[in-house]
This record gives C-alpha cells, structure tokens and sequence, in this order.
C-alpha cells in the first residue's frame, strides 16, 4: 500500500498541477485528496486530457453537418459515405515522446490513434501522417526523422494497415520541436459503430490486451509542458509499441463486437486506466468501480499510482452485457490475449479503485471531466512585421537571369522534392484498397463492398499561420478541400491537429484563436464540419516554440470509382489549362525562403468563394469525363506543380511540356513577371490537361461558374519549356529536373549511414 | 475446386488472399485458423503476407511451429498446391518446404513499390499460363526479402529449373540495379522439385486488378485453377 505523504507544493508541482488548481479539488472534494487521486486528478487536469486552454475556442468550429454521425467527444469522428458505409477518422499528435524517443514515439503514435479507430468498431483501412523536423542539414534532425519515419512504418506495416499519404516539411522552428500527427481512417457498416460508453449498472468490466507494466507512466503530463534541457531524461515516459500485439487485439474486439455482447468500448491511451474508466462512467452516467489486484501486470510491486497511470500500449476496457463475460473472455484468450473481469459499472457516477483490499481512490466523475478547470488565457495579438514587397529584390525589381537553375534550386528543396525515400518505408498497398500510390494530391481508398471510393488528404502550412494565423488556417482548409477535389471527391469532414508553442503566452494563445476563427470560417464555406481532433501545446524547447501548425485531415467521397483522377500528364498533343488566376501572392512562400532565405508575408489572398468556384468545374470536368488530370498548384507555385505532372510515375511515361502564355500581373515590376507567374503561391488554382476536342466545353464550364481559365500550353516532347510573353525563359530536359526532383532525401538521409 | 487461407496470428495479407480467390477469379475458399491439424477437403492452401508472430526473432520462425503447417507439409507430400506470398514464403523457407533464406533487405530497410520480375518457367501449376521470359509487373512490400542459400543449392535449382520469378529491369534484363533487396542471382521466387510448392516474394494478389495499377498476378491464381481443374478431369 502507499504510505500517505503530506501533500506538499512540490507533489502538487509534480502532478503538473497549480496551487489554485489544487485548491478548487479540495473544495469540490471536501477533503484533501490521497496521493492516487492526485496523480489522477492532475492527468485528468492536464493540458492533453481536459483541453483547458483550448476548450473555450474548439467551441466556435462547426462540427454538425447532413453527414456527420458522430462529432467530437467520442474517441473518433464518424460520417455517412451512403451505401450503407460510414467512415471513422482522427489525427492525433504524438509530438513531445517522438523528440525524446523517435522510433517508439512515432509507432505508439500510430498505434493510439489506430486503437481510436477500431474501438468504435471500424477496421483501419488507411493511414496518414503529417511531419515536420528541423532542417537536414543537422545530423540530429536527420537521425529524428529516420527514427520517426522508421517507427511508423514498422508498427502501420506489422500491423497491416496501409500508410497511404501525408505530408513532410521542415523548417528552424521544428529543429527541437519535431512534430509527427497520425492519422487513421476505418469502414463500419452503418449502425455496427460502438461508443466509449460504461452502460447499464452492474456490468462487468472487462480489462483485455496487454498486460500493465511502468512504462509510460505520466506520458499526458508530459506531454503538457514545454522541454528543457534535461528533456532527455524523461524517455521512462515514452511508450513501448508492440504492432503485432494491437494486431490480435484489432481482430480479437472486432470478433467480440460482432457478438453483441458488448456494450461498450475504449482504448486505454492517454492517461491509461484512469481515463478510460472516468470518462466511460461520465459518458454513460454511472460510475466504474475496480479492483487493481485483478489488473494483469507485467511486473511486480507497482502501486496503485503505477497502475492507474501505466500508458503501456495495446490495451483496452470493455463493457460487457452481464452474464456474457464468459464467451467474450473466450474470444480473447483464443488471440492469446488476457481478458479479466476487473470491475463492474456502478450507479454512483463515481470512480472507486481498489488495491489490497482497501478503496485508494473514491472520485466523483464530474470532478474529472467536466469539473477541470477552463482557462480564458489572455491573448495579445501579434502579427510578425515585414512585407516582401520592401525587400531588396522586389525594390530593385532585381529578376532571375536563368530561370531554370531557379527551379532546379526549387526542386530539390526538402520542402518540394519527391517524398519516396519516406513512403517506399510503408507498406501502401496491403488490403488492396489503394487506388492511388502516394504523391498524388490526396490518398484514394476504394470501399470493396460498394463502387464508392474515399478520399484524404493532410495540410497544414506552419509558415502561412506564422505570418497570418487567420488566413493561413483558411488556406489550409481550402488546400485540403482542393487536394481532395483533384482526386475526384467530394470534401466531406475534417479532423484537425492543433499543434501550437506554450499556451501561457498570450501570443501563441492568440494565434490559437485566430487559427480557430480561420479554420471555422473555411470549413462553412465547403461544408465540412470537424468530426473532432487533437490539441498539442508546448510544443517549444528551451523557450523557443514552433510555428502555428495546425494540420487539416479532410476526407471525401468519391461516388463511382471511375471518377478518380490523377495529377500526372498522360498524352502527347494534350492541351495543358490553369483554372483560377495567379496573382502576387509571394508572401510565406516557398521560393521566399529558398531564394531569399525571407519568411514574410502577406499570405496570398483567398477568396472562398472563387475557391469554391474553381472546385466546382474541376470536379464537374472530372464526373463528366472531360479532363485527363487535375494537380492543385500551391508550396513552390505553378513551376513546380507543372513538373510534378511531368515526372514519370508506375505505368506512367514521363511528359515534356511547352508552355505559352502572356502574363502582365498588375503592379508589379516587369522583370519579375517571371518570379510572380513561376512561383506564387495564389490559392483556387488547379492545373487540368484534357484533349484539345474538350476544352471548349471546359471553357463553357469555367465561365458559368465564374472562373478565370488560362491555356497554358500543350504536353509534348522530352524538354520542359516555358515562354513568357514570347521569351523562353526555361528550357530544360524533364529527365534531369526529374532526377534532381527525386533524389535530395536519399542523399540527405543516407548520410546518416556514413555518420554511423 | 476449394482453396484455403491459412490465418496466422499476425497475417494481414489473409483478406486479401481471399479477395482475389473468391471475387476476382471466382472460386469457393475458406480461412484456415493455424491451430488447424487438417487439410482435408482443400486442393490449394495460400500462406499469406504479414508479420506472423510479429515476425519477432525472425521472420517465419514462429509460425512454422503452428500445428497447421505439420498439415501443409504432408498436404505437400501428397501433390496438393502450396503457395506461399511474401511472409509465406518465408515461412515455407523455415518450415524446410523450400531450401534457402530470406535475409534483411540489402539496404537494412522496409521497401514497398512495384518491380518488374521476369517469369523464368513455366511447367509449374502457378505459372503455366505465363510466357517463358514474361515481364510482370507485381509489388514488393517487405522488410527480409533477400533470397539466399549455399552455393550448391542454387547450383541445384538453377539445374532443376526451380527458379520461377527473377527481378529484372524494364525490358527484362536482370540486372543488378533492378534487384530491389538483394537477393542472390535476383531470385525473387522458386518452388520445390516436385513444383507444386511455390513461394514468392512479390504480391500477386496485390496486382490482380486494373484499378490497383495492374492485373499480372492474376494469371497466377488463374493458373492454379485451371491446373486444379485439369487435375480433377484426369
């Protein structure tokens, strides 16, 4: 048993809980709490459990829609795709252990938010993850990404789902502040999805998967506060995955969901066994009471503090029908995984632990979950100062002398350059669901059953919410919805990612709010609701924090599978046209930093409504079969986006392009022209290639909707060329851009052998 | 005609395996759980990819001491199909159904994409609606694919004409740039002397249709079944 120590401003500290804080448990409380239920109450109070910093702002997102059947508070989202399928998606982040401990950081990320999944009852289907290191020019943050990149591949590929897509970018700011978002999507039959709900008094509680041990132990209160140098003394906290024991407990709960015996289901993630066990109770209304002498543990002599905080992986807390316990327990044990009645569902509404014989924790519900504290933290705006058009190339109106040395510097950014080094590592295809293979402008899964097929896409752009929170978030959301109607698909829902520095400093909060309003704002106008998603704060290291990122998970349908589209070129002779318009919009962009080493704003303008516009004839041109590729043109503009639709793919030739066009962007000096028309990073455009026979009709579409469409050129020969305004100023063979294009992670990342 | 999926704890390619037999070429099949002792009643058992037993220790040592593979092997002895994909065939190379291993990739690291293999024979149940010098396209998604035995050995199935499947480039030119994990002499399949064992590193359920960017592994399965089907005329 625990001795009871005196609780002291230090324990208080520990729990990562503040005196004020500890004063309002005492008084809602009526008695000052053991040292279990401290360590309860301060997980349960921490940032990553309770959302009390962001709570006040997730408030003003839209989360209700036609397809919307569950939205946030359950362990994942879940929408109607029609035919009778719903779709359960999350992101969530795994930022602070990946830092201390990349490889099983990066796979215990994988395999929480797979476990989000299949505990609604959905069988994972698709996986995706957005990334952000420090540049690779450091060994530390090459050795981090290979670590991550390593972790998630081994867990999602044992395990036998598919990484299907993602994003990667880098920058200064994520040098010790790496962050890594997984996403999961799974399939369950319309009325088959299960809830994180302890029902009906009297039901056992069952514990199932593997067993506890110290590993993990505080891992949420770690995750609430921002590192400092002694950061790598706290890997005890980073998990431990085990892929192939979540594989036995993925097909061990579908098996016992099929039954109907169960009545409820949640994953032991964050926090473990207490925040399983209060938040079932406080879904349901009713309490949960259990007995930790019955808890299967790995080691001996852990104490009810241990026990109740563990975040050892691959676990789970099911409620069962009782009387039924028995052939539940059987399904289990015929996986090879423990399963033990170690509680029932109570009437109290409250949750009362037990170890050796005597009650260690005795906690009302509410005082967990809806009684944690909510913050208004204070907010001082703080928009970054600096306009590109004061810099020293725009005022001397100084251009380019060789364009295509330009776009080869371009190509072979980190931040554009092809992302195989990373995906060759997942396995992409298991299941036979993969429609596309990664690098295309969202994933495409296909539903066996039905001819449906659905889409996803991550984006985020830390730059733009650096220099414009507001309208960065809006451009992330368009990006994604525009990502998604490429494909083919119909945005549906989005899942989010939140990752932001310390919310103690008013100006990150600020951004934090900002970035809501952005993000509400765009997901009205597209009519896709968040279904729910994660908030990572203190994401900063020694003071210095990351960029605003918040990563948008959109999701969409595609009706008939024919309908997909891909961005690669595909015939000789075929007619190359931009929909939307490009316009200055160098701010937060991608040349900015290569070229001129420069983050400054202001971000490119949206228009929601013309977005709106442009993916409506896209994706009207896809259903009625006029175009033969669609590639939305955003990080690094419309130079690179054309070469992108060049390269060679599997069963795809690469193309050469000649392009044509006259270009005179208002207000801008002439001899830069050719930056503003290479490489602006203008929204609502997408890049289409069609049969010329069918670009009359395309351009009949494009003005009933309003929308501003260019002839570009055509597709043909071997050598990328562009003429602006009558005068070449690129011409250069696809297959060396392509190769350049293709090999900077490889290179960078092999480094790392000869390091070693 | 009945064909079986044996399901290992850790199999992930089973339901994939099954697709292919039951919707794609059409014929009856059934999940075979690995404590099964029996193989009664089947005339073409699959060893599916995945990790069985998380792969730990090495890949395919634990599950060759599943009760099911004491069945596969005198259901072998006896003339029934055996094929063996990815993890599968891994398994078969450890249960001593076909000689040889399969080591750490080259690069010490997972690969997952398509590669061109060259079909090398043809007088086999699994490749006898192939053409001889065949080019197919078919993905590799594995981590310990890199085909190895002793000098004899190879010297043998060179002789017995066991090696089926060669990664190749392109135009079919086996090559060293073109061997995705290393493999000695590009092996990317072989089968036993009796030739109706066959393991494979590439997935062919993976390409069995047009929607998933090719159909070269259909032939495959449609070849086991005609080949089952001819058998059961005679």
């Amino acid at each position: 048993m625990l001795e009871q120590p005196v609780i002291t401003p230090q324990l208080i500290e520990a729990q990562g809980l503040t005196e004020d804080e500890y004063r309002r448990i005492v008084e809602r409380l009526g008695r000052e709490p053991n040292l279990v239920e401290l360590g309860i109450i301060g997980v349960m109070w921490s940032e990553h459990c309770s959302y009390k910093s962001s709570k006040v702002h997730l408030r003003r997102l839209p989360t209700e829609g036609e397809c919307v059947v569950q939205g946030p508070g359950e362990n994942a989202g879940v929408v109607d795709i029609g035919d009778g399928w719903y779709v359960v998606f999350k992101i969530e982040s795994h930022n602070h252990p990946s830092f201390i401990e990349p490889y099983q950081g990066a796979a215990t990320g994988v395999g929480g938010i797979l476990r989000d999944v299949f505990t609604m009852g959905a069988r994972p289907v698709a996986a995706m993850n957005s990334l952000r290191f420090g540049p690779l020019t450091e060994p530390v943050n090459r050795a981090i990404m290979a670590g991550v990149v390593k972790g998630i591949g081994d867990y999602g590929n044992s395990f036998g789902v598919p990484t299907v897509g993602g994003e990667i970018m880098f920058g200064e700011c994520y040098a010790r502040n790496p962050l890594v978002n997984a996403f999961a999507l799974g399939l369950v039959r319309e009325g088959r999805v299960f809830y994180a709900q302890a029902g009906g008094v009297g039901n056992p509680v069952l514990y199932v998967g593997a067993k506890t041990g110290r590993d993990g132990i505080h891992g949420a209160t770690m995750a609430s506060a921002e590192f400092d140098e002694q950061a790598m003394e706290k890997r005890p906290q980073v998990q431990v995955g085990d892929p192939f024991m979540e594989k036995l407990l993925l097909e061990a709960c579908l098996e016992a969901l099929r039954t109907g015996a169960v009545v409820g289901m949640q994953d032991m993630g964050a926090a473990g066994l207490t925040c399983s066990t209060c938040e079932m109770g406080a879904r349901a209304g009713t309490g949960i009471e259990i007995d930790l002498d019955r808890v299967p543990q790995r080691e001996q002599g852990m104490n009810a503090y241990e026990i109740m905080l563990s975040e050892s992986q691959e676990r789970m807390l099911l409620v069962v029908k009782r009387g039924r316990e028995r052939e539940i327990i059987k399904i289990f044990e015929k996986w090879g995984l423990d399963a033990v009645v170690i509680g029932r569902v109570t009437e109290t509404n409250r949750l009362v632990v037990r170890h050796g014989g005597k009650v260690v924790v005795d906690l009302p519900n509410r005082l967990l979950t809806e009684d944690a504290p909510i913050y208004h933290r204070p907010m001082t705006p703080a928009l970054p100062e600096g306009d590109y058009h004061r810099l020293p190339f725009w005022r001397e109106a100084s251009g380019h002398e060789d364009y295509g040395e330009v776009l080869r510097r371009m190509l072979a950014s980190p931040n554009l350059c092809s992302r195989e080094w990373v995906y060759r590592q997942y396995d992409h295809m298991v299941r036979t669901n993969s429609l596309t293979l990664p690098g295309e402008d969202a994933a495409v899964i296909r539903v066996k059953e039905t001819r449906r097929a659905v889409a996803m896409t991550l984006d985020g752009n830390g730059r733009y919410c650096h220099l414009d929170p507001r309208a960065g978030a809006r451009l992330a959301v368009a990006e994604a919805a525009r990502n998604v109607v490429c494909v083919g698909a119909r945005p549906l829902a989005i899942t989010n990612c939140l990752n932001f520095a310390s919310p103690e400093r008013p100006d990150v909060m600020w951004s934090f709010s900002e970035v809501i309003d952005g993000m509400a704002e765009a997901c009205r106008a597209f009519g896709t609701p968040v279904t729910g998603g994660n908030v990572s704060f203190y994401n900063e290291t020694e003071g210095r924090g990351v960029y605003p990122t918040p990563v948008i998970g959109m999701i969409g349908v595609i009706e008939e599978s024919r309908h997909l589209m891909t961005h690669r070129f595909k015939d000789e002779g075929d007619l190359i046209l931009l929909l939307g318009e490009t316009s200055d919009d160098l701010g937060g962009s991608e040349y900015l930093e290569r070229m001129h080493r420069a983050v400054v704003g202001p971000v490119p303008r949206l228009d929601l409504a013309r977005e709106r516009a442009v993916q409506e004839v896209c994706l009207t041109a896809i259903r009625e079969g006029l175009i033969k590729s669609a590639h939305d043109c955003s990080d690094g503009g419309l130079a690179i986006a054309l070469a992108e639709c060049c390269f060679s793919g599997h069963r795809n030739r690469r193309h050469g392009v000649e392009i044509d066009v006259e270009f005179a962007p208002p207000e801008v000096p002439e001899a830069l022209w050719p930056v503003i028309f290479l490489f602006s990073e203008s929204p609502s455009r997408i890049i289409v290639s069609l049969e010329p026979v069918k670009a009359d009709r395309l351009r009949e579409l494009a003005r009933a909707h309003g929308v501003p469409i260019t002839e570009l050129g055509r597709v043909g020969g071997e050598r990328y060329r562009v003429n602006l305004n009558r005068q070449t100023i690129i011409d250069e063979p696809v297959t060396e851009l392509e190769m350049i294009w293709r090999r900077p992670l490889d290179e960078w990342l092999s480094l790392n052998v000869i390091a070693e | 005609m009945k064909f079986g999926v044996v399901v290992f704890p850790g199999s992930n390619c089973d339901h994939d395996a099954y697709h292919v037999i039951s919707k794609v070429i059409g014929q009856p099949v059934d999940f075979i759980w690995h404590q099964a002792t029996s193989l009664e009643g089947y005339d073409a058992v699959i060893l599916p990819g995945g990790f069985s037993y998380g792969d730990y220790l090495r890949a395919g040592a634990i599950a060759r001491f599943s009760p099911i593979m004491r069945a596969v092997t005198s259901f072998a002895a006896t003339g029934g199909l055996v094929l063996g994909i990815c993890n599968g065939f891994q398994i078969l190379c450890e249960s001593g159904l076909l000689p040889g291993a399969l080591l750490p990739n080259r690069t010490m690291k997972f690969v997952c994409q398509f590669v061109h293999v060259r079909v090398e024979a043809t007088d086999t149940p699994f490749t006898h609606l192939y053409e001889r010098g065949q080019i197919l396209s078919l993905p590799i998604a594995h981590g310990e694919g890199n085909y190895y035995c002793d000098a004899e050995t190879l010297e043998r199935l060179r002789r017995e004409n066991r090696i089926l499947l060669r990664y190749c480039d392109e135009q079919g030119r086996v090559t060293e740039e073109a061997n995705p994990n290393g493999s000695l002499d590009n092996i990317a399949g072989i089968c036993n002397r009796q030739r109706n064992v066959f393991g494979l590193m590439p997935h062919p359920e993976r390409a069995a249709e047009e929607a998933l960017g090719g159909a070269d592994g259909r032939i495959l399965f449609h070849s086991m079944a005609m080949a089952l089907a001819e058998l059961a005329q005679d």
